[in-house]
């Protein structure tokens, strides 16, 4: 469903400081599988990630989604595909400080008006999901990490996204929950939803539910594409 | 279409809330802002109400008015020439009045004397104003004295106060008998200070003055219309220079709002790309912090003319009383009638919300083109 | 040059117009030289985020302008007891030669601005924005038309002096007084005036059904919206003020405006330019399906326009009958509505 093919990706382009994070990717990556990104940090990894979730354009080279080419897409139309079709859990999970995790799960639905009493409740469903209902009218910075995660997945769940992206999602947490994380992606799995993650730890790469490992290495793949 | 509102309903229900979430910002910039509509409406409400006033006592003025020069500089004018006007066709009327001002050492102010036209004191008696009463702290039945031309001393017993409808005029009027005025300045009984005229249709005046002029050639004539036509334009001169002595206030303002809208915070640049990264576009943080100005500038707008018109009509404008008013040593306790002019409104909007909206374009763009992958670098 | 707040509220406002686009024109002019939305360097992804700021500032003008018409106006209805011999707006106006032309480029620029954001709104749904370079190549053109519109407007205010009393001579003679007279607009017989309004109305509220209907014919419907703004405006002087103020040779355009008349004009002006704007902009959009990716929107966006604008002429229609059947003034002997 995602194709990659040649992708480059400059940072700083035509400056002292340039600077080449991704050289030359070709990816085919499938619908309803989970897929874990590796390699050590600045291998391009993340770089991936914003160029498959629509974050950014790539620098040259081509990105479809579902045999559309959106690599060539203003960034209008980009967000347009990124808030119908991915979710985003990002690794310090980017919560919004002074407002509850409830308004945090809806914020990402607001630009696309709509009935806010039903946003509500589709909101307040998710935080139940993920046992979060009891917290929901807490303030985002009294939340505990693990609680904070949660909140985000349900953020990015709040669209219904087909692709749920993960950013090391278990960097800022212990064994146990990750193992908790890891039964959430199970869980999205399960919905038939695709699920892309970065992640350092062996943990999360070794997990059953992960069906693909696939390793970079200097803006290249290294192995498992 | 529902789906619109729901959107700005979402958005203002946001805007408000990140305003609420940063109050120390949010109430310096509106106290500031506040503060500067507040000074510019007071100036404009204040010279307006000071143009009703001024259009109130012209309303009351004759419509044509006869004075005589001599050499170029006003004299008194001769009672034949009354005869002379009463006899062009057209003129209803002519009367001859006596005014002008006295010097009273004991105030040292300067009251203006006149000879009512009907209902005169009586001689030996007078009918002072209010501000009279007041510096020489004078009640009904009282005795003033006064030097004469020829040094000796008039004095006149107060009859009565004026009862002020317009008290920027009346506050130091000093009506005396027609006797008494040509005893205290020694005018013979066939000189008058001017001449008013009525005309029985009004669309004549033009061509009655000019007959007048004709007949009389020693005289100068002046319409009302003239007079308020001059009024208009000296009063609107008046506002535009407060406006522009202001405009220094307003400008640092501005560069203040420039200030504030570009300076975000590390936490205000963090909120927008976390926006961006979970799908909102440029063109709706745009409309989030266009919101957030709108409401700022709404709020301060209200807060700003509503403190000024309390000021200038609930409390005499204390703060602009030397500079826009007083041609007389007795400021006049008045209270100006209250009074809210669209095109007023219109022109103060455009000197704050106008130039602040723009302050903030440039500022607000570049918050909201952050790039939405900043957040996973 | 009168020294008031109101102008230099104007002054003021056209000149930060202009500065503003004027501004926008080396950009508008890399747009046109160097777009190229195929290609993913970090320039292009910059002037993209430029159209965000330039389409915003356009919002802006466009917002400033419109209250600046009402502001002029008013100002100059205002200003009608400081001229000898002007009654209203229409005499002020007239006190210099650019009065009139500063009105009309003002309106010029309303309407200008108001298509230009219409084929910038059209343009931003198209994901290859087809548009781009006519719409950067429509805004260099707009920028000197704002410049334009702000140089007469000064040169108008330069030009008012106010005749003023002073004490040293006789004022008797102060200047020679403003004709008002009514212009070749305003002797338009009143049947044909009503007869031409009535039929534009229905015209185009036909066209815009027809578009909704079929389609077709967005381009006919911008033609005609801009005839009934100029028949609609000449219907106003000639007629519709007369039933207004009830007077058979009043013919001043500006005075529905004032609160003696309830601030009726509003009502008259309000619906008429807001439909000519959208159904102008009917045709705009209507017309850019011809590009791939507005093929779908582009007639969608049309049909909404198309709708807004129907019934903003269908209120204009409306409020002009109401207005000629409230009247007391009988210009037809045995017309039907009396």
């Amino acid at each position: 469903m995602i194709g990659l093919s040649q992708v480059k990706k400059a940072y700083n382009q035509g400056r002292a400081n340039e600077f080449w994070a991704l050289r030359g990717v070709d990816l085919h990556l499938e619908r309803g599988r989970v897929t874990v990104f590796r390699g050590p940090s600045g291998s391009g990894k993340t770089t991936l990630l914003t160029m498959v979730g629509c974050l950014a354009r790539p620098s040259s080279g081509r990105v479809s989604l579902e045999g559309r080419d959106i690599s060539a897409l203003p960034e209008r139309f980009l967000t347009e595909i990124r808030r119908s079709t991915f979710g985003f859990v990002f690794q310090s999970f980017n919560l919004l400080k002074g407002i509850t995790a409830l308004e945090n799960v809806m914020v990402p639905a607001y630009p696309l008006g709509g009935d806010h009493g039903a946003l509500k409740r589709r909101a307040l469903e998710l935080l139940d999901r993920l046992h979060m209902a009891d917290k929901a009218h807490s303030n985002a910075e009294w939340l505990s990490g693990g609680e904070a995660q949660r909140v985000a997945i349900a953020r990015a769940l709040v669209n219904d996204p087909r692709i749920v992206i993960a950013d090391e999602p278990t960097a800022n947490l212990d064994s146990e929950r990750s193992a908790q994380f890891l039964d959430i992606v199970a869980q999205l799995k399960a919905e038939g939803r695709t699920v892309l993650m970065t992640s350092h730890d062996p943990l999360v790469a070794e997990a059953p539910v992960v069906d693909r490992v696939v390793s970079l290495r200097d803006g290249l793949i290294a192995g498992g594409g | 279409m529902s789906n619109w509102f729901g959107r700005q309903r979402a958005l203002m229900d946001f805007a408000v809330s990140s305003l609420a979430r940063r109050k120390g910002k949010t109430l310096g910039l509106l106290a500031v802002y506040t503060v500067v509509v507040f000074v510019l409406a007071s100036a404009m409400l204040f010279s307006h109400a000071l143009r009703r006033e001024a259009a109130l006592v012209l309303a009351g003025t004759p419509e044509v008015l006869v004075q005589r020069l001599v050499a170029g500089r006003h004299d008194l004018i001769p009672a034949s020439h009354l005869q002379a006007i009463r006899a062009i066709r057209g003129v209803k009327s002519a009367e001859g009045r006596l005014w002008g001002y006295l010097f009273d050492p004991a105030a040292a102010a300067n009251y203006t004397l006149m000879v009512p036209a009907d209902d005169a004191p009586a001689p030996g008696q007078a009918v002072i104003g209010s501000g009279v009463a007041q510096v020489r702290e004078a009640a009904i039945g009282d005795i003033m004295s006064f030097r004469a031309h020829d040094g000796q001393l008039v004095s006149f017993t107060i009859a009565g106060i004026v009862d002020p409808q317009s008290a920027l005029v009346a506050a130091d009027l000093f009506l005396v008998s027609e006797t008494d005025y040509r005893r205290l300045f020694g005018i013979a009984a066939d000189r008058f200070t001017d001449i008013v005229v009525t005309v029985r249709n009004p669309r004549e005046v033009r061509t009655v003055a000019e007959k007048i002029d004709a007949a009389l050639p020693d005289t100068r004539i002046i319409l009302r219309d003239e007079i308020k036509r001059t009024y208009e334009s000296v009063f609107d001169w008046r506002e535009g220079m407060v406006l522009l002595l202001l405009a220094g206030a307003v400008l640092a303002f501005f560069i203040f709002a420039w200030e504030k809208a570009s300076g975000l915070s590390a936490e205000e640049k963090r909120e927008i790309g976390i926006l961006k990264a979970v799908g909102w576009e440029t063109g709706d943080v745009i409309a989030l912090k266009s919101l957030e100005g709108v409401l700022v500038s709404l709020t301060a707008f209200l807060l700003g003319y509503l403190a000024a018109w309390l000021h200038v009509f609930q409390w005499g404008a204390p703060l602009f009383e030397p500079v826009l008013k007083g041609w007389s040593v007795l400021y006049p306790d008045f209270r100006l009638a209250p009074h809210v002019d669209e095109l007023q409104v219109a022109t103060l909007f455009f000197f704050t919300v106008f130039p602040y909206t723009l302050a903030n374009v440039v500022p607000i763009w570049r918050a909201a083109t952050i790039d939405p992958d900043q957040v996973m670098r | 040059m009168l020294f008031q707040p109101a102008i230099i509220a104007l002054v003021l406002a056209s000149a930060l117009s202009a500065l503003m686009l004027v501004g926008c024109l080396p950009f508008a002019i890399s747009v046109l030289r160097r777009w190229d939305l195929s290609s993913g360097a970090e320039s292009q992804v910059r002037l993209e985020k430029r159209t965000y700021l330039v389409a915003t500032l356009v919002k802006v003008v466009l917002a400033a302008e419109a209250a600046a018409l009402v502001l002029f106006v008013f100002n100059a209805d205002r200003m009608a007891s400081l001229f000898t011999g002007a009654m209203c707006a229409v005499g002020t106006l007239k006190v210099d030669p650019y009065g009139f032309p500063a009105l009309y480029l003002k309106l010029a620029v309303f309407f200008l601005a108001a298509f230009w954001l219409v084929l910038n709104h059209v343009d931003n749904r198209g994901w290859d924005y087809p548009l781009i370079r006519v719409k950067y190549a429509a805004l260099i053109a707009l920028a000197p038309l704002l410049l334009a519109a702000g140089v007469v407007q000064l040169a108008y205010f330069l030009g008012l002096r106010a005749d003023v009393i002073t004490s040293c001579c006789s004022t008797l003679f102060s200047g020679g007084g403003v004709t008002v007279t009514s212009n070749s607009v305003a002797a338009l017989p009143h049947a044909w005036a009503l007869g031409l309004l009535g039929a534009s109305v229905a015209g185009v509220l036909a066209s815009g059904g027809a578009y909704l209907l079929w389609g077709r014919g967005g381009v006919l419907h911008a033609l005609l919206s801009l005839a009934v703004l100029a028949i609609g405006l000449a219907a106003i002087i000639s007629t519709i003020s007369v039933y207004v103020y009830e007077l058979p040779h009043h013919h001043c355009p500006f005075c529905i405006l004032k609160r003696e008349y309830d601030h009726l004009g509003y009502a008259l002006y309000i619906p008429l330019f807001l439909g000519t704007a959208l159904g102008v902009g009917t045709g705009i959009a209507a017309a850019a399906r011809r590009h791939a990716s507005l093929q779908q929107v582009g007639p969608a966006i049309a049909r909404r326009l198309a709708l807004g604008s129907m019934l903003c002429f269908a209120a204009f229609g409306g409020v002009c009958a109401a207005l000629v059947w409230r009247s007391h003034l009988i210009l037809f002997e045995g017309a039907p509505w009396h």
